[in-house]
C-alpha cells in the first residue's frame, strides 16, 4: 500500500514528466487498439460481403461442379431436384446456372462466365432486379471491376457467344442494364449476371442449375439430395478465412511493434531514472528502505503509468474510437484499383476480449519493463548512492 | 510530544532491553574496526582497528581531514556499511551480521541521517519529506500530522510546509533534513558534514537547532566533520588520522545523561 502511495507522490511530484510518458503510452493504447478493430473490422466485413453476395447460407453444388477447373464448367449443370422446388417457391434457395462464353468488347476477345439468375431472389445482394426488364437483347448485370476491364457502361450493348449442351455455337447481343459496386471480386471479375431463364434458353436446358444458393437462415438445415453436396459456409469461407490469418500475422506483427514502442517508452524512462534518481535512491535506502521495497516502488511507478494512460485513453478514445466504429473510416479508391477487397468504408470492431486484452498486456509489459531497471537498483550500494555515484 | 517511537521488537527484544541499552550502557561499540577498500590491485585501509562507545544523548563529532575515515565510521554506525575485521554494535545489533531488511529496520525506527547535501527528495513538499520516514514506520496519518509539524516546529519552518526543495534556501534544506531525521525521535541522529554546503549564519543556526533537539530530547548527535563552526560546538571530539582515532576530547556538559564515557 505504501509502494502504491509513495509511486502516486512521486508521479505527481513529477508532474510533466509524468504526463508526457502517460501521453505517448495512451496514445500507444488507442493506436492499438484501433488498428487491431480496423484489421477485426475489415475481417468481419470481408466474411459479412461474401456470405451478403455470393454463398447465403451455404451453396448445393452439382457433382461435378469444381470452381478451381474451368473445364468442368459445361458439364457441371443439371436439372434442379424436386426436394429444391418447394425452397426455391419459398425464396430460401435461388438456383444459379453458369456457362462459359466469349464476348467483344472494342473488337477485343475476352471469355467470361455467364451466371443465370432468378432477377426476383432476395437471397443474394447482387441488384437483380434490374434483369427483370422485357428486351430482345440479352439484360445482363456486371460488377464495377468487370466495366472497368472492358469499359463497359450501363447502355452499352455487347455481343456474346456461347455453345449449348448440344455442342452448338451461337451468338447473341447483350445490354448492360446494371452495374453493381460490390467487394466481393468472385462475382465481378469475367463474371456477366443475366436472368435465369434467358441463360436456360441459350443453353437449351430446362430448370438446371449448378449450384443453388441457401438463403442464411436455413444454413443450419441442409436437405440432403443424392449427387448434390451441400458446402457450408466455412468451407465457402476457407479461402477468406486463409487470408485473414495471413493478414493477421502482418496484424500481430503491428500489434508487437506497437506494444515494443510503448515497452521501450517505458524502460527508457526507468533507465533514465535509475541514472538521475541515484541519490534519491540512496536516501531512500538510507531512510529505511528495503532494497526489495524500493525494487516495488519504482515498479509500482512505471506500472501506474499504464494504469494512468489506460485511463487518459479512456477519456479520449472511448469517444475517438466510438466515431469511428459509427462512421466508419474511409478507405482510399487505390485499394480498391489495387484488387484488394475493401469497402468504401470500414467499420472497426472492438470486442471486449480485444480491449481487455490490449490493456492488460500493456499493463503487464509495462510492469515488466519497469521491474527489470527497478531491479538494477538493489545491486547499488546505498554508501554510493547517497553520493549520487553507480556502483 | 514524539509518540510514535516503536522499539525494534521483531527479534524478540522489547522495549525494556533497548531501555536498559540506552541507560544502563552504551548505544554504540565499535571493538578494532577495519575498513578496507579494494582499490585496483590494492586496498585503501579507510578505518584501522577503531575502538569507540558512544552513550546517550551525546553530541559528538569525529574530526579530521578528508580521507580520515569520518564518513565510513558513520556509515557503518548507520549500517549503510560493513566492517571487513572487528565488529560494531549500534542498539545491540552487530552491523556486520544484519541482514538487509533487518539493517533498513535499524536505520528506519532509530537512526536519523542528516547529509552534506541534504538529500531531499525533489518532488516531495517539505511535510512529504518529513513524513517519509514515518510512512515507512505505518505511522497512523493524525499521529503523522502531529508528528512532522512539531518536528517542523521545531526547526521553525512549519510556514514552509507545503513548498518544495527548490523553492527553499540552503539552510532551510538542511533544516528539513534536521527534521526529517528527527521526526521520529531516533535515539541516533548521524550527521555527515551538515555545515558545508551552509554559510556561517545558517550553520550556527543549524547546529543550534541540533543542540536544543539534544538536549531537550536526549537524541545521541555524531557528526563527521572539520568545519571549525561544528567543532566549537561538540561536547565531544574524537579525532582521526588515516583511520585511526588519535584524539578523543570530552568537554564537561551538564545535560548529559549518563555522564562521559
Amino acid at each position: 500500500m505504501i509502494a502504491f502511495k509513495l509511486a502516486y507522490r512521486n508521479l505527481k511530484g513529477a508532474g510533466l514528466r509524468t504526463w508526457l510518458n502517460v501521453i505517448v503510452l495512451s496514445f500507444s493504447f488507442v493506436v492499438i487498439i484501433w488498428q487491431q478493430g480496423l484489421l477485426e473490422g475489415w475481417n468481419r466485413q470481408a466474411r459479412r460481403d461474401k456470405i451478403d453476395w455470393e454463398i447465403g447460407g451455404g451453396q448445393y453444388w452439382h457433382p461435378r461442379y469444381d470452381p478451381y477447373d474451368p473445364f468442368t464448367v459445361e458439364e457441371s449443370h443439371g436439372p434442379v431436384p424436386e426436394n429444391f422446388k418447394a425452397k426455391i417457391e419459398q425464396r430460401v434457395l435461388t438456383p444459379i446456372l453458369i456457362a462459359q462464353a466469349t464476348i467483344y468488347p472494342e473488337g477485343r476477345i475476352q471469355s467470361v462466365l455467364l451466371k443465370g439468375i432468378n432477377p426476383d431472389q432476395t437471397i443474394l445482394k447482387i441488384p437483380t432486379e434490374t434483369l427483370r426488364i422485357q428486351m430482345d437483347e440479352i439484360p445482363a448485370v456486371i460488377g464495377s471491376r468487370m466495366a472497368r476491364s472492358t469499359n463497359f457502361k450501363v447502355g452499352d450493348f455487347f455481343t456474346v457467344r456461347w455453345r449449348d449442351v448440344n455442342g452448338t455455337f451461337d451468338a447473341a447481343e447483350a445490354k448492360i442494364v446494371g452495374i453493381m459496386k460490390t467487394n466481393v471480386p468472385t462475382i465481378d471479375n469475367g463474371q456477366i449476371w443475366i436472368p435465369m431463364d434467358r441463360l436456360c434458353e441459350m443453353m437449351q436446358v430446362k430448370n438446371e442449375a449448378t449450384v443453388l444458393v441457401a438463403a442464411p437462415e436455413s444454413r443450419d438445415n441442409p436437405i440432403r439430395v443424392d449427387g448434390w453436396s451441400f458446402q457450408n459456409q466455412n468451407f465457402l469461407l476457407k479461402d477468406i478465412t486463409e487470408m485473414i490469418r495471413v493478414k493477421s500475422i502482418s496484424g500481430s506483427m503491428m500489434y508487437i511493434l506497437l506494444l515494443f514502442l510503448a515497452m521501450l517508452a517505458i524502460f527508457d524512462t526507468q533507465v533514465l531514472s535509475i541514472f538521475r534518481r541515484r541519490k534519491e535512491i540512496g536516501t531512500l535506502i538510507a531512510l529505511g528502505m528495503t532494497r526489495g521495497r524500493v525494487v516495488r516502488l519504482f515498479t509500482v511507478e512505471g506500472a501506474m503509468h499504464g494504469i494512468l494512460a489506460a485511463a487518459l485513453a479512456a477519456v479520449y478514445g472511448i469517444p475517438l474510437l466510438t466515431l469511428q466504429a459509427v462512421k466508419g473510416f474511409a478507405m482510399p479508391e487505390i485499394s480498391d484499383s489495387m484488387g484488394l477487397a475493401i469497402a468504401e468504408r470500414i467499420f472497426p470492431a472492438y470486442s471486449a476480449v480485444l480491449v481487455l486484452g490490449t490493456t492488460l498486456l500493456v499493463l503487464a509489459a509495462v510492469t515488466v519493463v519497469s521491474y527489470i531497471p527497478a531491479r538494477k537498483i538493489a545491486k547499488l550500494k546505498p554508501t554510493d548512492a547517497i553520493k549520487g555515484k553507480m556502483s | 510530544m514524539y509518540d510514535c517511537y516503536q522499539p525494534l521488537s521483531s527479534n524478540g527484544r522489547g522495549a525494556a532491553f533497548y531501555e536498559g541499552v540506552m541507560k544502563n550502557s552504551y548505544l554504540i561499540q565499535t571493538k578494532d574496526l577495519i575498513k578496507r577498500y579494494p582499490i585496483g590491485q590494492t586496498e585503501l585501509t579507510a578505518l584501522n582497528r577503531v575502538n569507540l562507545t558512544f552513550r546517550k544523548g551525546e553530541f559528538a563529532g569525529l574530526v579530521g581531514p578528508s580521507g580520515s575515515g569520518k564518513t565510513t565510521l558513520l556509515n557503518i554506525v548507520g549500517s549503510l556499511d560493513v566492517p571487513t575485521e572487528g565488529s560494531t554494535e549500534v542498539l545491540g545489533e552487530k552491523i556486520e551480521t544484519l541482514s538487509h531488511k533487518r539493517a533498513a529496520e535499524l536505520r528506519n525506527r532509530h537512526i536519523g541521517f542528516i547529509f552534506q547535501t541534504f538529500n531531499l527528495l525533489p518532488v516531495y513538499t517539505v511535510f512529504e519529506n518529513v513524513e517519509f520516514p514515518l510512512l515507512l514506520l505505518r505511522a497512523a496519518p493524525k499521529e503523522r500530522f502531529r508528528a512532522v509539524t512539531n518536528a517542523l516546529e521545531w526547526v521553525g519552518l512549519a510556514d514552509r510546509a507545503k513548498s518544495r526543495p527548490s523553492q527553499l534556501s540552503g539552510g532551510q534544506c538542511q533544516r528539513v533534513a534536521i527534521a526529517r531525521a528527527i521526526v521520529k525521535q531516533p535515539e541516533i541522529v548521524l550527521a555527515d558534514e551538515p555545515t558545508a554546503n551552509l554559510d556561517a549564519d545558517n550553520s550556527h543556526h543549524i547546529l543550534q537547532t541540533m543542540e536544543r533537539l539534544n538536549e531537550e530530547l536526549q537524541t545521541t548527535f555524531i557528526f563527521a566533520t572539520h568545519d571549525e563552526k561544528v567543532i566549537q560546538y561538540l561536547h565531544r571530539k574524537i579525532s582521526l588520522e588515516d583511520g585511526k582515532v588519535v584524539k578523543d576530547e570530552i568537554k564537561k556538559r551538564k545535560t548529559l545523561e549518563g555522564g562521559p564515557p
